[in-house]
């Protein structure tokens, strides 16, 4: 198979997936009973204030709640198709108008945090492998495992009151004040770049520390392998070899791991967004679900969801690049 | 070597027994080395896992953790909804041994409250005069053991008319180390009853997989996929937001327990599926087939000990997910609600960061959870080394 034709192919395995993930949040946005309509009546009245029953039962008729709810997942998945993504009850605005650049701040945020990883990951993890119990490899070891227990969100916590005690400085928010709500531009993006460490740092722990286990052992079972004793017999110096043989096979798993951390990566990005308030989509997400905004909510889960296949096509498609094997199987190697 | 040959026809020389020749002896030789050869897999797996050290004192911890949920009203020196209006957002107090070079035993200093009219925040100082020294196994706060039995037997209690505090007090003067104790309840058995959820579904679905292949295979590992994709978090978040604000908390808890269980099989799934996958093609499953060994024989009795310790590995390895989904999805808002306490819920007091620049002693439910976590991952990792001790 070509390499043309296991993208083709790959994009096309892509398309059920799809199907099925919007199938599964539309059901779970369905659930609760009741919709937005019906609590914001009850909100009214409670209020003492009439609600304004034409104008509602316009916009059921629009957005086709007065028909089943097979027929309304139709019409969203049609809608999404053309970026159409329904109505924020809540803002009363267009779902695409209510999220504004929150969507690509969410990219951003996950996308350097992938970076940060490997740059992190890939070092520490040559190293602990290659000096295998040693008093660095059992230290990293112990440092990675506290890494990964401690939850983002716990982590954010307490880093928010250690920069509050020391520096005097509140943490949080993904830009200055000011530039809400304005245009991209210079300063803007100086700003965001200055404050996305922190969220970075916070939500690459956890996953760094997995990512660096995994490659200690993946490099291990190469190192141990017989092609690496040969070389080695045959007067190879050490560093040559590491770089030449094991290191590359190392190289395709980092790569394919994308797949499992991705998902994670972009669960600690939303609670620690959450917690920090950052412009990206995980504030919005919880009061979106609270407030039981289905078409926001559904829209947010549907990108979060899209982002992470995505990011593994990505990562099989760089797979095969890499690997022969993988384009002429027709199947990723996990 | 230089023996001289017998001459031709003659016996060689070789040495013979005097001992009477007994026809059993090497059946009996069998059976006496048969306490090594025939060590049952568990019996291995456990002299495997005794090695990890690490692993075991994980397992320790984790077995007492969980031994002291049964007795936490025992255990706590108050009980978890106890209010101390005198004593609201009192920091730590530390025991002491020696009062003025003199030894007490373990006491506490009592304290004095003042409000800073300044600040109006309430300033607390240890008395130097005043030496409480604690009471065990004492009477104090009146509760129901487990829901059931009247008692008021504590381990340790304060001295009469004094306070004991040693992990300080919150918004409304509860005792922050009773509530961690009574917290463990919930957030431990969480992920247990989670786990237990997720695993029967994921033998269930990936055994169907596994065993049948073809279409089912491909179908159930594309859910599978598309589960596994969808970053866990939201999709909990999601979930939980559906569960109504009216219910009963014991049902808030039984459907956060669900949800967690219900979203997390895939893993598992995942590893039975290919533990099967693998393990069919052994020569010894072909032997039971050939010999005429129905399905449902050769998956209870020889496909599912060969894989049940993995299984059991990757179930530890996912109990500290649950944990860690429940105590965010609490500390967001959307898990468990009080009076149900979680170490989730405790934290959700320290939510504020202008909170804990004042409080934060607030932040001490954090501990637990870490300590928790890194057993779960220590134990699942020797368990998952010592899983196949045939290696």
């Amino acid at each position: 198979m070509s390499l043309a034709r296991y993208i083709l192919w790959r994009l096309a395995v892509m398309v059920p997936t799809l199907l099925l993930i919007s199938a599964l949040v539309f059901t779970i946005i369905e659930l609760p009973p009741g919709d937005y309509f019906e609590s914001y009546i009850t909100e009214l009245q409670a209020m003492g204030e009439s609600a304004d029953l034409a104008e509602i039962e316009q916009l059921r008729t629009k957005y086709h709640f007065d028909e089943p709810a097979v027929v309304r997942y139709f019409y969203w998945l049609g809608g999404m198709l053309h970026g159409d993504f329904g109505y924020s009850f809540e803002y009363r605005l267009p779902v695409s108008e209510v999220v504004g650049d929150r969507l690509w701040l969410t990219i951003l945020v996950s996308f350097v945090t992938i970076v940060f990883t490997w740059l992190i990951a890939f070092p520490i993890g040559i190293y602990s492998a290659t000096h295998q119990y040693s008093w660095g490899d059992y230290g990293l070891t112990l440092v990675g495992m506290i890494g990964i227990s401690v939850p983002n969100f716990m982590l954010a916590v307490i880093l928010m009151y250690f920069a509050n005690q020391w520096f005097g400085v509140s943490i949080g928010h993904l830009m200055d004040q000011k530039f809400l709500g304005e245009p991209m531009s210079w300063e803007k993006f100086r700003s965001i770049l200055s404050h996305i460490w922190i969220p970075v740092i916070i939500i690459g722990t956890a996953g760094t520390a997995a990512m660096i286990r995994r490659l200690r052992a993946n490099l291990l079972d190469e190192l141990h392998k017989q092609y690496v004793t040969t070389a080695r017999a045959k007067g190879m110096a050490p560093g040559p070899l590491l770089r030449k043989y094991p290191l590359r096979m190392a190289l395709n798993f980092f790569i394919s791991d994308i797949g499992s951390i991705l998902p994670s990566i972009i669960s600690g990005a939303e609670v620690t967004a959450i917690v920090l308030s950052l412009e990206t989509t995980g504030p919005m997400l919880i009061n979106a679900l609270q407030s039981q905004d289905m078409y926001l909510a559904g829209s947010f889960l549907m990108f979060l969801a899209f982002l992470t296949v995505i990011g593994m096509l990505v990562s099989d498609i760089a797979l095969a690049f890499l690997d022969p094997r993988i384009r002429l199987g027709g199947e990723a190697r996990k | 070597m230089s023996m001289p040959l017998p001459p031709p026809g003659a016996p060689l020389p070789h040495y013979v027994s005097d001992a009477p020749f007994d026809p059993d002896a090497a059946a009996r030789q069998a059976e006496e080395a048969s306490g090594v050869l025939t060590t049952s897999q568990w019996h291995m797996i456990w002299y495997k896992f005794r090695r990890h050290r690490l692993a075991v004192v994980s397992g320790v911890f984790l077995l007492l953790m969980y031994a002291s949920i049964l007795i936490t009203e025992f255990l706590a020196p108050y009980n978890l909804h106890t209010r101390n209006v005198d004593a609201i957002y009192e920091p730590p107090q530390r025991i002491h041994l020696f009062h003025e070079g003199e030894f007490v035993g373990p006491f506490v200093y009592g304290r004095s409250m003042e409000l800073n009219m300044e600040t109006l925040r309430r300033v607390y100082t240890d008395a130097p005069g005043e030496v409480q020294p604690l009471r065990f196994f004492c009477h104090g706060d009146r509760y129901r053991f487990w829901g059931l039995i009247d008692a008021d037997l504590h381990l340790v209690c304060p001295a009469e008319g004094g306070e004991m505090f040693l992990l300080g007090t919150d918004r409304l003067g509860r005792d922050q180390l009773s509530r961690i104790l009574y917290g463990a309840r919930i957030s431990l058995t969480i992920g247990l009853f989670g786990v237990a959820v997720s695993f029967i579904l994921g033998i269930v679905i990936g055994g169907l997989a596994g065993y049948h292949g073809g279409w089912i295979d491909m179908a159930l590992t594309r859910i599978t996929e598309v589960l596994q994709s969808i970053p866990s978090i939201p999709l909990w978040m999601a979930m939980a937001a559906i569960i109504p604000v009216t219910w009963n908390p014991i049902f808030v808890y039984l459907g956060i327990t669900m949800i967690l269980g219900l979203l997390d099989w895939t893993g598992l799934a995942r590893a039975v599926r290919s533990k099967l996958f693998s393990l069919r093609e052994e020569d010894y499953v072909t032997a039971a087939q050939v010999m005429g060994a129905k399905s449902g024989r050769i998956i209870s009795r020889h496909l599912v000990p060969g894989f049940m310790s993995h299984l059991i590995a990757s179930a530890t390895l996912t109990v500290p997910g649950m944990i860690l989904g429940e105590t965010a999805l609490s500390f967001l808002g959307l898990g468990l609600r009080p009076p149900i306490t979680s170490w989730g819920i405790l934290l959700t007091e320290a939510r504020n960061v202008n909170v804990i620049a004042i409080f934060p002693w607030l932040l001490f439910p954090i501990v637990p959870v870490i300590l928790v976590i890194l057993a779960f991952n220590f134990l699942g990792d020797g368990l998952r080394d010592a899983a196949d001790p045939y290696k």
